[in-house]
């Protein structure tokens, strides 16, 4: 019953250090201008003009075939860059979901059109996509979805509103998650993808402003959108097995339990070479978490370069990741029992501080919230 | 894995499997030494099992070794293999002949105060030790004691010491051992590695307990949930149960990920700080994972009579030896500050 996690291909991470140093100089040149509160944005900060100086490093789209623009690479090297990117909060949102989800979903499902016309120009940096799943009756119960795309001579007729779509203002493609057929009864069944070009007449999309104040959210309305036969992906009526393999890449990567590094580094820096007892405990327990954390993580990795379905060890490591990225500014905050004016002593840090205190409750929800991470779980361990 | 790894691995299990019987458990809780057990598991040669081969080992790869403790803790194996595998690696590192028995390694505890004095003919031990594990049972104890300046490595056979018992709260023998002793010249030689290194493999082996207890601890909970039935149906059917089953597991999963990182410390031989965040992240991990495993089996799960306690109590001793969380943390954290917040990781990757 005990979920699996198989450490033993992780010796082959040894061989990418080299690139490690690589990203590095890349990212202390690029980096210079950063502020601790930009940096402090991590994986949500968006440079179109950063991505592409990654994409001509060769930084996205990294472990696809060369035929589609990629670099052939090992996911383990893939694993090294989005690390030193992600600790160094680096702008990567622009380019993000296309490299992580979209690309890989187009290598697996895509029409060799879709693949040879998007996936080079993703791994430029100049494409970027948004994924179209939740929508404002559809949250955690992703078959509920009732946007429908209704097959029409020589393609799809979409009506329907996604909700959440993260960057949809700044992405050229979507990825649509909807109903082809049946109806919400049918729940998985009868789902599809579409690839929808946003500027495409009849989409509509409405920022919305999140509680810190940024525009990342959108509402994307389709009002009678009409897609060509080309832009399924993959098989109708697959919908529903093709995002669950999605979800793998999606929860176990390292910006799942690195969203708040920018406060631990602040925090260390802010409290000198004399913290207290409990800080030094707190330090250390923090250090030790994200070790562990790390290995479970690129232990995924492993798996899905092995051809592993890792569903369930991802699922793991997004709420142990998620914990660990919420309880940071938590035990951050209770580190200043030696004056009055407590975290707020220093006004740098805690500028960094109140940031990760107001991003954190979305770390649990965004990308399965903790409830169905831990439904996930127990279904793996034959619970339901 | 070699085919001959995994052999004695299974050999291994089905070992433990016949041993750790419930009453097993229950006499070792109450003190008493299970000494037929323990002679089955010198017989599949076990203890050796982390001793180069060259020292007389068989070349069991270290990693494969290791499994044999995370094991042993899903058992709740209620013997000292983890430790005397840890100190017969000790002893046969520092070049001596590694014998049969029980062996442990004596770091001692603060304000203990060991002293090895050259004689003539020999060396002269004096002071005590605290805390060792199974001291009373050991045909041979490793002693870490300065002398000159330089930490060196006693071997010290029994009757060359008293013992006062003492024991952890799973009722393991955690002994005081006074020495007034002479020792021939070639018991005592010069310590392979510093203090720290030797002091960190009862928290490696502790780690690995835990991960393999954990297991043990998860596999139980799920089946209890899956059985017992309330509101006319399992209480695993309950979301909230579910959920604490679903935390239990990735504790159990953080756990297992902090021992591998502790086997390849420990394999590796001598990296403390690895070491010491697998023992401190595992034994947070056990700390939860009793919690919830107690609350999900209810009152059955605290009665002497079920066996969940053995787990249990194995977890929070392993937790509190070896260094506790805030004693490892606390070294930890003072790495990192020395660090500094700009070169934080670089040392966290470096791990």
């Amino acid at each position: 019953m005990m979920p699996k996690f198989s450490f033993v291909g992780l010796d082959r991470s040894a061989a990418v250090e080299p690139l490690r140093a690589e990203v590095r100089d890349f990212i202390a040149e690029e980096g210079r201008s950063w502020s601790a509160l930009q940096r402090g944005e991590s994986w949500s900060g968006f440079d179109a003009g950063f991505s592409r100086k990654l994409g001509e490093r060769g930084w996205i789209g990294m472990t696809w075939p060369k035929q589609y623009g990629g670099h052939e690479r090992s996911a383990f090297e893939r694993y090294v860059v989005l690390e030193e990117l992600l600790a160094a909060g680096a702008p990567v949102a622009a380019h993000w979901f296309a490299d992580r989800q979209t690309g890989p979903l187009l290598l697996k499902f895509g029409t060799e059109a879709q693949k040879s016309q998007l996936l080079p120009r993703m791994a430029r940096g100049e494409c970027f996509t948004c994924i179209g799943m939740s929508e404002p009756n559809s949250g955690s119960d992703l078959a509920a979805v009732q946007t429908r795309a209704q097959p029409v001579d020589g393609g799809w007729r979409v009506n329907g509103t996604k909700l959440w779509t993260t960057y949809a203002h700044e992405a050229q493609y979507m990825v649509l998650f909807c109903r082809t057929s049946g109806s919400r009864e049918d729940r998985q069944g009868g789902t599809s993808q579409l690839l929808v070009d946003l500027t495409t007449p009849g989409i509509t999309i409405r920022p919305i402003i999140d509680m810190t104040g940024r525009h990342h959210f959108n509402e994307v309305v389709f009002q009678d959108v009409f897609l060509s036969a080309e832009a399924l992906i993959g098989k109708e009526g697959d919908g529903w097995a093709q995002v669950t393999s999605e979800l793998a890449y999606e929860r176990s990567g390292p910006e799942r339990f690195l969203s708040s590094y920018r406060l631990l580094v602040e925090l260390v820096r802010v409290l000198g070479e004399a913290p207290g007892e409990a800080a030094a405990v707190a330090l250390g327990r923090l250090a030790s978490h994200l070790v562990t954390l790390r290995r479970l993580s690129r232990s995924v990795t492993a798996m899905l370069e092995d051809g592993v379905d890792p569903q369930l060890q991802a699922s793991i490591v997004k709420d142990l990741g998620a914990a660990f990225e919420q309880e940071l500014p938590e035990i951050a905050r209770g580190l200043f029992a030696h004056d009055h004016a407590g975290p707020a002593l220093d006004h740098g840090f805690y500028a960094v501080l109140a940031q990760s205190v107001m991003n954190a409750p979305c770390y649990s929800l965004r990308g399965g919230t903790r409830e169905i991470l831990r439904g996930i779980i127990s279904r793996g361990l034959g619970l339901r | 894995m070699t085919t001959t790894d995994q052999i004695l691995l299974d050999s291994a299990s089905r070992l433990f499997a016949d041993l750790c019987t419930d009453e097993a458990l229950h006499c070792a809780e109450r003190g008493e030494w299970l000494a037929s057990h323990w002679q089955a598991i010198e017989e599949l040669g076990l203890p050796l099992a982390l001793v180069d081969e060259a020292a007389g080992g068989f070349g069991f790869d270290p990693l494969d070794a290791l499994g044999l403790v995370r094991l042993a803790g899903k058992f709740a194996l209620p013997l000292p293999l983890a430790d005397t595998m840890a100190a017969n690696r000790r002893l046969g590192e520092a070049g001596f002949e590694v014998l049969p028995g029980v062996a442990v390694l004596a770091v001692g505890a603060t304000g203990d105060q060991l002293r090895l004095t050259r004689q003539p003919d020999g060396w002269l031990l004096q002071g005590r030790c605290s805390g060792v594990p199974w001291g009373r049972h050991a045909a041979r104890v490793a002693v870490l004691a300065p002398h000159d300046g330089r930490l060196h490595l006693a071997a010290v056979p029994a009757g060359c010491w008293t013992s006062e018992a003492g024991m952890n709260l799973a009722g393991a023998p955690r002994d005081r051992l006074s020495f007034d002793t002479t020792l021939p010249a070639d018991a005592v030689r010069p310590a392979v590695h510093d203090f720290d290194t030797y002091a960190a493999d009862e928290a490696a082996i502790r780690a690995l307990t835990m991960a393999g207890a954990l297991e043990r601890v998860l596999d139980m909970t799920v089946q209890y949930a899956g059985e017992r039935t309330q509101f006319g149906k399992a209480i695993g059917k309950f979301q909230v149960i579910q959920q604490n089953l679903a935390v239990l597991a990735s504790q159990a999963c953080a756990a297992s990920s902090a021992a591998d990182v502790a086997a390849h410390a420990l394999a590796a031989g001598d990296k403390v700080l690895q070491i010491a965040i697998a023992k401190a992240r595992a034994g947070e991990a056990a700390g939860i994972a009793c919690g919830l495993a107690h609350q999900i089996h209810g009152a059955i799960g605290f009665t002497a009579e079920h066996r969940l306690h053995h787990f249990t109590k194995l977890l929070w001793s392993c937790r509190d030896e070896g260094g506790s969380e805030a004693y490892w943390n606390h070294r930890i954290g003072l790495q990192v500050v020395r660090t500094g917040a700009d070169d934080l990781w670089s040392f966290l990757t470096a791990i």
